[in-house]
């Protein structure tokens, strides 16, 4: 098998395994408890979170774990809305949202929010001056993808914040769950922020949602007092220690990471240019981590199946999970519908070995010449 | 407009075939699959991959071959509101429900219409193997030209206003023909078997459907004979169909058959074939295509199930809603819950649902007495 997903989910790295299990050994009370046990894992918590705060650059108060970036995501939107229901009841967004955002919004809308998604330019950023036109006093939030799934596009998080701070009630939240741990990202010009850090060699079950401190939020989980007042239930203390050792280790190594992939993107987009019938739909300032192409005339879905027949991963949108419409993203910056349904994603590590690419490489090979005969 | 139409796909060979006829006749298409349930409604885990999933896909693949948009339409809440608790209701009443003919009656048509609407579409297309005509300025349903495959009694209830905006391309072709057509076309689907058991109840147990679905029990209860005397123990009333002899457990030396259900006492009665035999029944929820509801007796050929040939029969209307009629010669287990067509020649004239059978021995079994809480 070769793993070609790692935009979906990476393999865990040792040491956060080890963290996990060392925690979870060491530190049996629950940190809400009062007795020494309880203060033992409180303690630990406060450390991690302060470290977590540390390698974001963000204060520790505006740490919340939740199970997931799509928990995260949920607790954003919903909570921002929820607490500002009485200012307004506009949101904007985009269409290169993850499921777990555009939900939100289908949620929202259906109780009397309007919602209106920016426009997506030729190079698969949003465009600002639509962004400019949509935004009003009533809007209470914007919620943009930092860097969207599909294609790996970068989208100017700094210029969108200098548009949302324009109007003083509304917040902007950003899902960069594929920019943390990845590409260098920065806090500042968001109110709330999502991750995960299975996405960086962390493991399941884990998610952070960083907020401002000025930002109200209703949380979704109630209950007894968790780690915040934002998310109830018992501090996962082995899943956070295990998410502090997958930042840190991604922060430590993300220039060298960055740098194995870039190459081995240059060298992937070298080799399709030798295909006649394929057309890279990352443009080029996308990440390098994932590299989004179409087969001209092949179904994206019938691609990846017969890459899979030889044990080659790589992701695509499926129909039926939505509404079989092709990919906006994809439509967006190829123009063409027939070539965004055949679009399929490769999502690259630095895990990736030469000799998994060349094995990819003639995988690839026979398929095309099996598929586009 | 007249050359545009929203043509139904349900991932088979017959739509897929339609599709391609459509698009070669120069027609403007956008293709649909209607997404009925949701792997939860079926009680199955969500990682299950359905048949209704891989349907999608089908569709999809054939809407690509054949470069048109294609979109999936959720009517999953409607599904499960006007089908999926109607055919519980009609089944733990006592009847036999026919959910193919319901779908089309309460929700394909009227949904597919109001979707084609919104995109600017004039016509549907089916898969459906029958013919619509325009005589007068009526609009007539009719016989396939293959009688193997005719379909016209599920279509019974189409409105004259569905009628005027649909389009039959399978009506003037034979099954092999379409077969022939499709592996032509390459069509993924072309060797897919004939959809035949309820699409939501996959592997045919409905009372273990209806069991999950409810949190209900149907409890075990009497067989009883002709004369009412206790002969056996049945395992549920609503697992019998009237009319059926395998599965009863019973050995009487001859063949026994079920000819009527008491829902309230839940007893289940068998007896010999003859008392299967009826002439008369009552039906309501009319539908009159062929002609307005006429106010006198008329003289058709009917048929009180999908696969029976049409027998000479009185109608005698009672009101515009309903009707009386009565068979020249007594017909095999009429079923209240499934639908009794009319026809005149090749012609539909009307239909509706049967609600009371009147025996040869005299007694009436009809689907409201046998209400059960």
């Amino acid at each position: 098998m070769i793993y070609l997903d790692y935009a979906a989910n990476t393999p865990a790295d040792e040491e956060v395994i080890r963290r996990f299990c060392e925690t979870e050994r060491a530190y049996i009370g629950n940190a809400n408890s009062s007795h020494c046990a309880g203060a033992a894992s409180k303690e630990l918590l406060a450390q991690t979170t302060n470290s977590i705060a540390r390698l974001l650059g963000v204060l520790p108060s505006g740490i919340i774990y939740t199970s997931g970036a799509s928990e995260s995501n949920n607790t954003a939107i919903k909570g921002i809305a929820a607490a500002s229901k009485r200012i307004g009841k506009h949101i904007v967004s985009t269409p290169l949202e993850h499921s777990s955002v555009k939900a939100c919004l289908d949620y929202l809308r259906d109780r009397g929010f309007e919602i209106d998604l920016v426009k997506i330019g030729k190079d698969g950023r949003i465009d600002l001056n639509d962004l400019l036109s949509l935004i009003r006093n009533d809007t209470v939030l914007v919620s943009v993808t930092a860097v969207d799934s599909e294609l790996g596009v970068i989208q100017p998080i700094k210029e969108i914040s200098d548009i949302v701070r324009t109007r003083p009630d509304c917040r902007l939240h950003v899902d960069a769950t594929q920019a943390v741990g990845k590409i260098p990202f920065s806090f500042d010009c968001a109110d709330a922020v999502s991750f995960a850090p299975h996405k960086f060699y962390g493991l399941n079950g884990c998610g952070v949602l960083y907020k401002r401190r000025s930002v109200e939020l209703e949380p979704l989980v109630h209950g007894g007092s968790g780690a915040t007042p934002y998310r109830s239930g018992t501090p996962p203390l082995a899943l956070i220690a295990s998410c502090e050792t997958a930042l840190r280790l991604a922060c430590e190594k993300c220039g060298e990471r960055f740098k194995v992939v870039e190459k081995y993107n240059r060298e992937l987009r070298e080799f399709f240019s030798g295909y006649p019938k394929v057309r890279i739909n990352s443009p080029d300032g996308a990440v390098p981590y994932i590299l989004n192409l179409s087969v001209d005339g092949v179904k994206g879905t019938a691609f990846q199946k017969k890459l899979n027949e030889h044990g080659i991963c790589v992701s695509v949108k499926s129909a039926c999970s939505t509404d079989g419409k092709p990919s906006s993203a994809v439509l967006a910056v190829s123009g063409s519908r027939k070539s965004a349904l055949s679009s399929w994603r490769i999502s690259l590590s630095h895990l990736t070995t030469e000799d998994e690419l060349s094995e990819f490489k003639e995988a690839f090979d026979a398929c095309y010449r099996e598929m586009t005969k | 407009m007249e050359k545009t139409a929203l043509i139904a796909m349900s991932g088979g060979v017959d739509s897929s075939v339609a599709a391609y006829l459509t698009v070669s006749q120069g027609f403007k298409c956008m293709g649909t699959t209607m997404r009925l349930y949701t792997n939860e409604d079926l009680g199955l885990s969500r990682f299950h991959t359905c048949c209704s999933q891989k349907n999608i896909e089908d569709a999809a693949q054939v809407a690509f071959d054949l470069d048109i948009p294609y979109e999936v339409l959720d009517l999953t809440v409607d599904f499960k509101e006007k089908i999926i608790e109607k055919f519980i209701r009609t089944y733990e009443s006592g009847g036999t429900p026919n959910p193919c003919i319901d779908c089309n009656r309460y929700m394909k048509f009227d949904k597919l219409l109001e979707f084609a609407e919104k995109n600017g579409l004039y016509y549907i297309v089916t898969g459906h193997y029958a013919a619509i005509e325009e005589r007068d300025g009526r609009f007539l349903l009719k016989k396939a030209l293959d009688p193997t495959k005719d379909q016209s009694y599920v279509l019974y209830s189409m409105t004259q206003r569905q009628l005027r905006h649909t389009l039959f391309p399978m009506g003037g072709l034979l099954k092999t023909e379409t077969r022939k057509i499709a592996e032509q076309q390459g069509f993924i689907n072309s060797k897919k078997p004939d959809s035949q058991d309820i699409c939501f109840v996959p592997d045919g147990d409905y009372v273990k459907f209806m069991e999950e679905y409810t949190g209900r029990h149907y409890p075990d209860g009497d067989f009883i004979n002709e004369s009412g005397k206790i002969i056996g123990r049945h395992h549920g009333a609503v697992r019998y169909t009237v009319g059926q002899r395998k599965g009863l457990g019973l050995a009487f030396g001859k063949p026994v058959y079920v000819f009527k259900k008491d829902m309230k006492k839940n007893t289940v009665s068998v007896g010999d074939e003859s008392l299967l035999f009826s002439k008369e029944l009552s039906a309501n929820d009319m539908n009159w295509i062929a002609f307005d509801a006429p106010n006198r007796p008329i003289r058709v050929k009917a048929k009180t199930r999908y696969r029976q040939a049409e027998q000479w029969a009185t109608v005698y209307p009672n009101g515009a809603d309903c009707i009386d009629l009565i068979f020249d010669e007594p017909q095999r287990a009429i079923t209240s819950g499934q639908a009794v067509v009319l026809y005149d020649g090749d012609i539909v004239v009307g239909g509706g649902t049967i609600t009371q059978v009147k025996r040869s021995d005299g007694s009436k079994e009809s689907e409201e007495n046998h209400d059960i809480s």
